[in-house]
């Protein structure tokens, strides 16, 4: 139906609220029994993760299983089955999440889903093997209040992913939904909203930290037939989700907070920026638009307030620098997507050439909340400067890859020991990679600082969007280094000389360093041209790029001197400075890793001691990985 | 305009709010270099991409450097534009222009001229810190006009905002990206496959080698030192106002007398002057004006009106491209450096006896679309092409000084007769504004039958884009419009295509400023001063020419005379006049 | 001047998205992903006849698809892999899959096998890190590659 004043906001919201009561209820409360239909429990919910780590295992797969056997046990009036978006842990995905006790199942595959029926939902008997198995205590856990992944997480930009139905308006609805827009509209002048995103001291989750009441000030101050708000859901940082499980999870908050954006700047018209990519985030984020377009909170005349706004959305097509704004309203215009000088700021001058207010996703989500939450509330959590919370993604040689969202000021230590459960495999942590290419290597000894804007930055390092890799003692540096100006040359859009030709030299010097051809003073020449890039690239794109380098180099110094001096890689992932060799003591002769080796390079007769040939070798490893008696070494 | 103070090097600098450092430096005699930075004030030339980032300069309390070609002045900054940390940052960024360039100069066509070179120079750079690296992968060509070497460009973009923004062509712009980027034609195809035109506006901003003329010097020194050719001359208005700069000379120095001596003394066998040709050139357009205005007036619907002027190729080239369903617009008669051949080869040929394949006519022009203009078929009888080559006023230079003629120092002569006599209404053809201005000195007086009270049409002079003007004759309201650039052009035949044109004439030049700022013309390296002061030059010229109407030309009124008839006769329309041909790129399926 | 072939239906079909898009230049983006989806790549002749639609140069229409990594002049293969390098999917070792895809098929990053089976390109990151290092082939998405498994879920791909 659609709403044509805030009664009828409030109408929807009640018949919508029934059916979280059960999801609110219970997620309020611990949970150790299991409930089930025969041990009296009148409705069960099954929710099913639908985003995309978890779809990649066959989530979807899972939920039509799930449906099928309770059709089959002819329980479909008293289970429903509901995708939603990430539950964050997708380490352990494919999860499963049984309401109302709780139930937190891991792992599941299609296979599992009829006996999830069967036991638990009809029976009431958990499916042991399914749980979560706490790796210190080697005990099965169900309840995720109880894992120490989600023990130290504050959900506020997550507060609906892996909880609602985000294909399903009323579900967001009755979580809030539309509340802040139906104040805003009706109980708030544009400068009071600003005032309170102000008060909140939200700053800008999409790298800079800008802070966003203030941005949407400058967008108002500027007179103009025309303004645009424009979602920033490009997210182009190489192992970083956080943006599109948002959007996949909740995307009517984007569409809310865009629409009381436009509302608080004097525009009616927004754009959503994201990458072709993202097929998932494009569905979900469609779905929203139009359902929020039915229900009377996109078009004109918004809840009868007479105010008008709608969102359209323009695809990305593969290009990182286009996550940088101006190069963004070029794309959004159909044109090559290369930045232009700032100022004129998009505020100023932007999509075309109208005051534009860029923000990023996580941002956006983290308004509607703090409009019906109060400012203050907002601002108790994290630091003096850095307010609220900040979603990360957890990825590389960590036990609990995921998704996690933390107030600001919490350590790295805590997410890696205490959410990310540690180094993968029992090895020895090396470094965190914060901030994506424009970010850098942290060490050891920078796992206590408690983690902001500033913090970071001194640390030599970026919040940037919330990219968080760890390393253990199997990476090189100077490779990941190597790794990150990879990226910037291949997405440096060309335009200015710094980045154009500097970040290229760069990676041919890194590149020499890491085939055995460095000098030392490559090592000097790395840093003064790493400082000049910086400091005269004209966007963010150059400004940042050689922080990876100049982070690897100061932290990791020796390893550096270790690359040129010694021609050693301590981590073996240097291909040209390793040499394969086979222990004749050990070697059977079984001739296994002669018949894989692609290069030819091992010869030997049956039965004796085989030997590689160096100048044929390509180092590519394979022998090593076939060799049953651990007879090839590689140094 | 509100007023502020800042700092600059430690000197008090006060200019209007809203100036770019770079020019507040420059109010006080601080010369910050630049390279991809070009702003011809007043006229639609502007490339301002802040991107080669060699004008970067300190400004306190900023994070990092700012470009000064595009950082405004605000109250109390304090600027340095040569600390320590600038003048690091501005080597290692021409450094690293340097390691994506062959270090070719000796051999490059830009040697002595390029902007580059000189900033190197101009650095200190002695060295080559970043040996051994890849060089961005890029093409050559070699079309009639123009020499492509992209090996050279350092990506400044001025040609691709020459020949997209102010030209409007589109032949060339930007592909692919990063380190890979380059300036190239759609799908990387070859320029002579495209629609360019051949303006030659591209080279004329390219601030290294990348984009130059293609020389046609040294065959011009074989046919002087061969014995067996007669080889004649025929330079541009336009030549004579800018060719001094080459020597020395401040801009809009006149050298038409010196450039006579230097004709003769390089070893011409005559040298005329396209001025005739242009005298000419209003006559049989002048005419042409006349008959449509009649047979309009007389109520024949069949008239296309305005007819347009077509004395430049770069403007044929671009309507046989973009609009050939408005070819019958356009006047049919040639240019003055067509009809020059036709005439030399025909008239004047005949009368003293050359066969036509002993004769060279070789022109100098400010213009690059000529080098292509000289090889239509339209333009050639029996095989052999009515003007043999073109060569650039650049061309020309470079000539004189391999032959050591002291350019400065050489007396004033005339040109040649009967083919070197002009009036001042053939000077003018060289800036925008002049060809109809030289056309209404005629028109007027042919179609009134009276002197006109003032010769010049200041009107229709400046350096506005589009002029237009409404021209009393005898109580006929003639309106006019000039227009100059390609993308002024093309607003002109967009409402012409739309119904929504009113003019009777309209004059079009494809290059900024007209010929005086053409392709092939010295370098005016971001002058705009410069193209002001050889249009002046040019009136000047006309101003003290004793006879300044073409129809008052003695020789082309003999021309007439002894062998064409009269303006439009038959003889008149297979020498001088043409037709145009559909270029539009064609899809067929 | 240069002509060339594209068969009628396709034209008509290439010129009814531009309508679609209103003819507007700064739709070219978008009007180059509906192509794309529709026709697997984006040939020269499509793109001359997008520019004539939409009343810009060649050059501006080449320009931008050669600037986003997401637009391709060739055809892709019938199944088309991409194998994740993102950083996530890096540090656990996606490079060695790449590599050991190369040396099956034998094509490099951008290539199209002879038979038109296959092609091969990169992404950054898919958003399944947890189950880094990830491939695609197709729509489908393998996660926890191990060199050793390429041949063998290669040779199991077969054309329907
Ligand atoms: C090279 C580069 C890439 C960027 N990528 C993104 C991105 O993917 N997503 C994003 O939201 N912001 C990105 N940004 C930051 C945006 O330019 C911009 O600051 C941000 O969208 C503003 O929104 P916020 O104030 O809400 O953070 C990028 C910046 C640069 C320089
Ligand atoms: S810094 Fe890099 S991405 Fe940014 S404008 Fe310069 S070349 Fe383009
Ligand atoms: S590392 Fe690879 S190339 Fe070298 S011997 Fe082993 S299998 Fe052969
Ligand atoms: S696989 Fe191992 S044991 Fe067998 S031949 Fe090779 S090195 Fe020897
Ligand atoms: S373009 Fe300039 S710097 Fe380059 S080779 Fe030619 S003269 Fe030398
Ligand atoms: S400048 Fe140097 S390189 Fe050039 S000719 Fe003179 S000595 Fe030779
Ligand atoms: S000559 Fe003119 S039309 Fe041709 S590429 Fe250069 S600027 Fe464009
Ligand atoms: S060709 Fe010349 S004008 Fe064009 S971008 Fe390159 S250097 Fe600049
Ligand atoms: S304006 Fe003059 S120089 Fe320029 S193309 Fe036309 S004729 Fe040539
Ligand atoms: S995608 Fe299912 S938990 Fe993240
Ligand atoms: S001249 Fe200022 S950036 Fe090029
Ligand atoms: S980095 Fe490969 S899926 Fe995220």
């Amino acid at each position: 139906m659609k709403t044509k004043s805030v009664d009828d906001l409030m109408v929807i919201r009640r018949r919508a609220e029934g059916m979280l009561s059960l999801r609110e209820k219970c997620n309020a409360i611990v949970s150790e029994e299991s409930c089930g239909l025969d041990k009296g429990t009148e409705h069960i919910q099954i929710l099913c993760c639908g985003g995309t780590g978890c779809k990649a295992s066959e989530s979807a797969l899972i939920a039509e299983n799930l449906q099928a056997s309770i059709k089959e046990h002819g329980i479909a009036d008293k289970v429903d089955v509901i995708t939603t978006g990430c539950f964050g842990f997708c380490e352990k995905g494919p999860i499963v999440k049984i309401i109302p006790d709780n139930t937190f199942y891991t792992q599941v595959t299609p296979d599992d889903a009829e006996e999830i029926v069967r036991e638990h939902i009809v029976k009431g008997n958990k499916v042991e093997r399914l749980l979560y198995l706490d790796p210190k205590t080697l005990r099965h856990i169900s309840d995720s209040k109880h894992m120490n992944f989600y023990g130290k997480q504050i959900r506020i930009a997550l507060r609906n992913c892996g909880f609602i139905d985000p294909e399903n308006i009323e579900e967001y609805i009755a979580r809030d939904g539309y509340q802040a827009l139906a104040d805003a509209l009706t109980k708030s002048t544009p400068e009071e909203v600003i005032e309170k995103v102000k008060a909140s001291g939200l700053r800008g989750r999409g790298g800079a930290g800008f802070p966003t009441g203030k941005k949407w000030e400058f967008s108002r101050s500027y007179q103009s037939d025309e303004k645009y708000v424009v979602c920033n859901a490009d997210e182009g940082d190489p192992g970083a989700f956080m943006d599109r499980s948002i959007m996949e999870g909740d995307p009517n908050s984007i569409v809310e907070a865009m629409t009381i954006c436009g509302y608080c700047i004097g525009s009616h018209d927004g754009l959503i920026y994201i990458r072709a990519e993202y097929p998932l985030a494009v569905h979900r984020i469609q779905v929203a638009i139009e359902q929020a377009r039915e229900y009377g909170f996109l078009g004109k005349d918004i809840l009868g307030t007479g105010f008008d706004f709608d969102i359209e959305i323009r695809y990305g097509a593969g290009a990182f620098v286009c996550g940088e704004e101006t190069a963004l309203i070029h794309s959004m215009e159909g044109k090559r997507g290369e930045p232009t000088l700032k100022p004129p700021f998009p505020a100023e001058s932007g999509y075309l050439g109208k005051p534009t207010n860029v923000n990023n996703v996580e941002t956006l989500a983290n308004i509607p909340i703090i409009l019906t939450k109060g400012a203050e509330w907002f601002s108790s959590i994290g630091t003096e400067k850095s307010k609220g919370t900040k979603v990360f993604a957890l990825a590389g040689k960590i036990n609990n890859v995921g998704l996690i969202e933390v107030p600001m000021g919490t350590t790295l230590r805590e997410i890696i020991y205490d959410i990310g459960g540690g180094v993968k495999n029992g090895k020895k942590f090396k470094a965190v990679q914060t901030g994506g290419p424009s970010g850098g290597c942290l060490t050891e000894k920078h796992l206590d600082i408690p983690i902001d804007y500033e913090s970071l930055t001194a640390a030599g390092s970026m919040m940037g969007s919330g990219g968080m890799i760890v390393m253990d003692e199997d990476d090189c540096m100077v490779s990941v280094a190597k790794f990150y100006l990879e990226f910037t040359v291949g997405e440096s859009c060309g335009k200015c000389t710094p980045c154009r030709i500097g970040n290229k030299r760069m990676l041919e010097i890194l590149t020499r360093i890491t085939e055995g051809n460095g000098e030392m003073a490559d090592l000097q020449r790395l840093k003064d041209l790493a400082t000049v890039i910086k400091d005269t690239a004209l966007c963010g794109l150059g400004q940042t790029s050689p922080n990876p380098v100049l982070s690897t180099i100061n932290n990791f110094y020796d390893e550096y001197v270790e690359h040129v001096k010694n021609r050693k890689c301590r981590s073996k992932k240097c291909k040209a400075l390793l040499t394969y060799t086979i222990d004749p003591a050990k070697c059977k002769g079984c001739g296994l890793c002669a018949k894989d080796c692609p290069a030819s390079a091992i010869m030997g007769t049956v039965r004796k001691p085989h030997v590689i040939n160096p100048y044929e070798c390509i180092r590519c490893g394979m022998c090593m990985s076939r060799c049953h008696f651990g007879a090839i070494s590689v140094f | 305009m509100e007023n502020i103070n800042l700092k600059i090097d430690n000197h008090e600098v006060f200019v209007p709010k809203g100036t770019m450092i770079l020019e507040a430096a420059a109010s006080i005699g601080i010369n910050i270099p630049t390279l991809c930075h070009l702003n011809l004030r007043g006229t639609c030339v502007q490339n301002r991409p802040a991107s080669c980032r060699l004008c970067v300069v300190e400004i306190q309390g900023r994070r990092n450097l700012a470009p000064a070609c595009e950082t405004k002045c605000m109250p109390d900054m304090v600027v340095s534009t040569n600390s320590m940390r600038v003048i690091k940052a501005r080597k290692t960024i021409a450094e690293l222009i340097l390691s994506d360039h062959p270090n070719d100069c000796l051999t490059c066509p830009k040697c002595g001229e390029c902007e580059l070179q000189a900033l190197i120079t101009r650095l200190n750079i002695t060295e080559m810190p970043f040996k051994g690296g890849e060089l961005s992968q890029r093409k050559k060509e070699l079309t009639c006009s123009i020499t492509r070497n992209m090996d050279k460009c350092i990506y400044c973009r001025r040609c691709e905002t020459m020949c997209n923004d102010v030209q409007t062509v589109g032949a060339l712009g930007a592909v692919r990206r990063g380190f890979d980027t380059t300036i190239a034609p759609s799908f990387d195809k070859m320029l002579k496959d495209t629609n360019c035109t051949s303006c030659g506006q591209c080279v004329a901003v390219c601030p290294t080698g990348a984009l130059t003329e293609h020389d046609n010097t040294d065959q011009l020194m074989d046919d002087l030192r061969n014995p067996d050719k007669i080889v004649i001359a025929q330079p541009a208005p336009a030549v004579r106002a800018a060719l001094g700069e080459e020597f020395g000379m401040p801009a809009g120095t006149l050298v038409t007398g010196k450039l006579a001596t230097a004709l003769r003394e390089l070893g011409f066998d005559y040298v005329f002057d396209t001025d005739f040709a242009a005298d000419l050139t209003i006559m049989e357009e002048g005419y042409e004006i006349l008959d449509r205005l009649k047979r309009h007036l007389e109520g024949d619907k069949s008239v296309k009106l305005p007819i347009m002027t077509s004395c430049c190729p770069g403007w044929v080239n671009f309507f046989e491209h973009e609009f050939p369903d408005l070819l019958d617009y356009p006047s049919t008669a040639r240019s003055p450096q067509a009809m020059f051949g036709a005439i030399a080869k025909s008239y004047w040929a005949e009368k003293m006896g050359i066969p036509r394949e002993k004769l060279v006519v070789v022109s100098i022009m400010p213009c690059l679309a000529k080098k292509y203009e000289v090889t239509r078929n339209d333009l050639k009888h029996g095989g052999l092409p009515d003007v043999d080559y073109s060569i650039s006023t650049r061309e020309l230079a470079r000539i004189l000084k391999r032959a050591n003629i002291g350019f400065a120092g050489l007396p004033d002569s005339d040109f040649d007769k009967p083919l070197g006599e002009s009036t001042g209404a053939g000077v003018i053809f060289g800036t925008t504004g002049g060809v109809l201005e030289a056309a209404l000195r005629t028109v007027y007086e042919a179609y009134a039958g009276k002197t006109l009270p003032k010769i010049e049409f200041t009107e229709v002079r400046g350096l506005e884009g589009i002029r237009e003007a409404t021209i009393d004759l005898n109580g006929f309201p003639l309106k006019v419009c000039v227009a100059h650039t390609l993308g002024n052009a093309r607003r002109i035949m967009n409402k012409l295509r739309s119904g929504e044109l009113d003019y009777h004439v309209v004059e079009v030049m494809a290059c900024p400023g007209g010929c005086i700022g053409g392709g092939g013309q010295p370098y005016h390296h971001g002058h705009v001063e410069v193209l002001q002061a050889r249009q002046k030059a040019l009136y000047s010229e006309d101003e003290h020419k004793p006879i300044r109407k073409s129809h008052e030309n003695p020789d082309i009124l003999r021309l007439y005379e002894e062998y064409l008839g009269a303006p439009l006769s038959e003889r008149s329309e297979e020498l001088l006049h043409t037709h145009y041909i559909d270029k539009s790129i064609k899809m067929t399926w | 001047m240069s002509d060339f072939k594209l068969s009628p239906e396709v034209v008509k079909q290439v010129e009814a998205i531009c309508e679609k898009h209103g003819n507007k230049p700064g739709e070219l983006i978008n009007i180059l992903h509906e192509c794309q989806n529709n026709y697997g790549y984006l040939p020269e002749p499509m793109q001359r006849v997008i520019a004539a639609k939409l009343g810009i140069p060649a050059t501006q229409v080449y320009g931008v698809v050669t600037f986003y990594s997401f637009f391709t002049m060739t055809p892709k293969g019938r199944h088309p892999i991409s194998v994740c390098l993102g950083t996530a999917c890096y540090v656990r070792g996606s490079e060695k899959i790449l590599e050991e895809i190369k040396r099956v098929i034998g094509i490099d990053v951008g290539e199209t096998t002879p038979d038109g089976k296959f092609s091969l390109d990169c992404l950054r990151c898919v958003g399944a890190c947890g189950l880094a290092p990830v491939m695609m082939i197709g729509k489908k998405v393998y996660g926890r590659m191990e060199p050793q498994n390429v041949r063998k879920i290669l040779e199991e791909i077969q054309d329907d």
